[in-house]
């Protein structure tokens, strides 16, 4: 059994629940869009953190290393595609929520 | 075959997965099962976005966060085991997640993919 120490665990833990808030919130809200933004974000920032628990726990070793590699991955790459997948469900027609209140990208391409 | 049917056959496999997997990987460790838990539970919530998600924009993305928490369960193994196997498996992951979604974007959007 390894002890993991007390910054690690804390780490790991705030990632855990930021993940499963954010899964959460893609059951929850109504709207393509609205899950686009709760689950990128919060699954995004918590998978890092949980990388940044194992760089807390391993130190500049290779798993160290490997975490952080992980992290730049992550975040350079997943708003790309959150990003196109936005502007890829708006141009396809896809419709906004009836609660919504603006469309600023629709009044801009007439 | 209705919907629900469906939902409840496809709960049932992904269930029926997990928990064979866990079932293997508890001689690993118990310290993996008392952390890893709430990804199983953020894994069933997507497959349930999955499964009843009105439009194909709303699977694509169900499906790239799916990856994203897979990475994280990789984490917590090479966190518990001690090997940095799994961080390359993580790596590649992402890599083929992103590449995946981009083009499955394109798709969406109906262009082809040279432009």
């Amino acid at each position: 059994m390894i002890n993991i120490n007390f910054l690690a665990l804390s780490a790991i833990i705030v990632g855990i629940a930021f993940d499963i808030f954010g899964c959460l919130g893609l059951v929850r809200l109504p709207d393509v869009y609205n899950r686009l933004q709760a689950s990128t974000k919060c699954v995004t920032l918590g998978t890092c953190s949980i990388m940044f628990g194992i760089f807390l726990q391993y130190g500049f070793s290779l798993m160290g290393i490997k975490s952080w590699l992980v992290i730049i991955f992550l975040l350079l790459t997943s708003p790309v595609a959150a990003h196109a997948l936005a502007r890829a469900a708006h141009k396809s027609g896809i419709k906004l929520t009836p609660k919504s209140v603006v469309d600023k990208y629709a009044e801009d391409k007439q | 075959m209705s919907r629900q049917l469906k939902f409840i056959i496809w709960l049932l496999l992904v269930l029926l997965a997990a928990v064979l997997v866990l079932a293997d990987i508890k001689f690993v460790s118990e310290t993996f099962w008392r952390l890893a838990w709430p990804l199983v539970l953020a894994i069933i919530l997507c497959v349930i976005r999955i499964t009843l998600g009105p439009t194909p924009a709303d699977r694509v993305m169900s499906i790239d966060i799916l990856g994203i928490l897979i990475i994280g369960i990789c984490a917590l193994l090479a966190l518990v085991t001690g090997r940095d196997m799994f961080l390359d498996i993580a790596i590649a992951w992402a890599l083929q997640s992103f590449i995946s979604t981009l083009a499955l974007a394109k798709y969406l959007e109906g262009k082809s993919f040279d432009d």
